[in-house]
């Protein structure tokens, strides 16, 4: 059930280089939202560029109807929207997608993988299970420049926090997904929650289904209208009489089941 | 002040659609809109069987709008009769169904279950561009387009015929003349322009299917010369669209031709555009003592 919103740009950070913190008020959506769900963005109301931007959700602070997201500047539309200034409104919809992350259910011990800006939808989510379940995070990411959100997951209170670099410029030298795995075969998890890059959740999702555990991916593709009408955010899938359809990521995920996925 | 139009026998309480394939079955844009304001939905292009469409990407942005290339990705229509009209009909809008196919016999299996469903008009869909079949096969001549409209008039006699035409064509006239000469009671146009995107890096073009429809305002002008020249070329009303994003946009239409329009592209940028076309087509014709919405129709003026 999304809205259409103007909501305040009230606090604006950069986290790092080009990588920024956007928090923005809007009461009806901090109610609304789910871990996993996203928000479609009109960076500019010019008409350029022509399309929304849809970003995850990272953290919502229902009490005061705050809902923050992050993304980098990555082209033209992330570049608009890292320009506009704290007290602006934003043209927001949202928030978007049926497919969320299962918070409900009682797990023992779940891992959470993410890589890149895939972490950051992963933030609100493990708040969420904070209460739930003993919890294993996994954060990936290309080098130390690149290394966000670190404090914010630590002062969760996490059973273990894993910080990788691809190249070993900070903490870890590796891929998350070594260390997680290193982990799981001494304990085993029920759950694995993950985002980040294709590559990634395409490893992860052939680790879980092969050891049996129960996953679920947030995917991601090039998208349209956001809400389920145009069907561009096509990701191939499994339905239960075994056929392959595609669902759209827009409106049937972000979040899947990685036994339905086809990569 | 009168907004309503006649469109080939359907009465339209004002001259704003929603054009196929921007506005699914109508269920997702239910939380944002009020559906009873549309003059009328045109539904997402359906065929006689489930049709899965194209791999992804099958989306890509440019400059002044889009390229797409969904491959009529629907759930046939049965599945759309059981499932998605009673939702529709809960509505007091006009439905008009997108009807597509591979061959003339699928056209008109089709247009033949169509004839006998609770729909106001079905419009043929002779000009997607992302199919290998069908479509573009047909309608991009006057024989071609003439050939298949001829069949589908002979079984869909209860329901008034639109034939959605390519701008993918040296002279738009000859496509409508064919459909006009067959009998069909309305014309739409455009569907979109062809056309790709590289990502210079890779070297490969972005959609998967290399091609793509081109939608939005960029290609508006196109349109609006192609609605004029249809207008001036048949007797049959003309539904405009390409690129309509503003009251200012359809008022265009009008003038140069257009019965009525539709908003595509605009759809997918914001769920409120149809809505919004509405409120400021009003606004015109208020601060133009227009009293009649009727009085603009074809009321352009060559120099």
């Amino acid at each position: 059930m999304g809205k259409k919103v103007l909501a305040e740009l009230v606090n604006k950070e950069e986290l790092n280089k080009d990588i920024f913190k956007f928090s923005v008020r809007s009461k009806e959506i901090a109610d609304l939202a789910k871990p996993g769900q996203f928000l479609d963005i009109k960076v500019s109301d010019k008409g350029e560029p022509f399309l929304r931007r849809p970003i995850s959700i990272h953290n919502v602070d229902k009490e005061n109807g705050i809902v923050e997201f992050i993304f980098m500047v990555v082209g033209k539309g992330t570049k608009i929207l890292a320009e506009r200034n704290v007290g602006e409104k934003l043209d927001i919809l949202g928030p978007l997608g049926n497919g969320t992350f299962d918070t409900d259910k009682k797990y023992n011990s779940v891992s959470i993988i993410g890589g890149g800006l895939g972490v950051f939808p992963l933030y609100e989510l493990t708040k969420k299970l904070k209460n739930n379940a003993s919890l294993n995070v996994y954060l990936g990411f290309r080098n130390k420049d690149l290394v966000t959100c670190e404090k914010e997951f630590e002062a969760i209170g996490l059973n273990k926090l894993c910080v990788t670099t691809d190249d070993g410029s900070y903490k870890e030298k590796g891929f998350a997904i070594d260390f997680m795995k290193k982990d799981i075969e001494e304990h085993r998890v029920d759950k694995i929650f993950a985002c980040g890059p294709l590559p990634m959740l395409r490893a992860v999702k052939e680790y879980a289904d092969k050891e049996g555990i129960d996953c679920e991916l947030s995917m991601e593709e090039r998208m349209g209208c956001g809400i389920g009408a145009c069907l561009g955010c096509a990701i191939e899938y499994i339905r239960d009489d075994g056929t392959k359809t595609y669902k759209h990521v827009c409106k049937d995920g972000p979040v899947f089941d990685s036994k339905k996925i086809i990569f | 002040m009168n907004l309503g139009v006649d469109f080939c026998g359907i009465k339209l309480k004002n001259p704003v659609t929603v054009a196929s394939g921007t506005f699914g079955y109508g269920r997702e844009f239910e939380e944002y809109i009020d559906l009873n304001r549309l003059g009328a939905i045109i539904t997402k292009g359906t065929t006689l069987k489930e049709k899965l469409g194209n791999k992804a990407p099958r989306i890509c942005e440019v400059t002044g709008g889009l390229l797409n290339s969904i491959g009529l990705q629907n759930p046939g229509v049965e599945h759309f009769l059981k499932e998605d009209l009673p939702f529709l009909r809960k509505f007091d809008t006009k439905i008009i169904v997108n009807a597509c196919g591979s061959t003339v016999e699928d056209y008109v299996e089709l247009c033949k279950i169509l004839n006998d469903a609770d729909i106001d008009g079905v419009e043929l869909n002779l000009s997607c561009p992302n199919v290998k079949e069908g479509c573009l096969a047909f309608g991009t001549t006057y024989e071609g387009v003439k050939g298949v409209t001829e069949k589908v008039r002979k079984v869909l006699d209860r329901k008034p015929l639109i034939v959605k035409l390519t701008p993918n064509v040296t002279d738009i006239t000859q496509p409508a003349k064919g459909a006009e000469d067959a009998g069909a009671d309305g014309i739409s146009a455009i569907n979109t322009l062809l056309g790709m995107k590289i990502d210079i890096k890779k070297r490969r073009p972005i959609l998967a299917n290399n091609t793509g429809g081109f939608a939005g305002p960029a290609i508006k002008p196109v349109a609006v010369r192609m609605v004029y020249q249809i207008a001036q070329a048949v007797n049959i009303p003309v539904m405009g669209l390409g690129g309509i994003m503003t009251g200012e946009d359809a008022i265009e239409f009008m003038e140069a031709g257009a019965t009525a329009i539709s908003i595509g592209a605009g759809n997918m940028v914001d769920p409120e555009t149809s809505i919004r076309v509405i409120d400021e087509i009003e606004e015109f014709m208020k601060a133009n003592q227009i009293d009649d919405i009727k009085k603009l129709i074809g009321s352009v003026e060559m120099n």
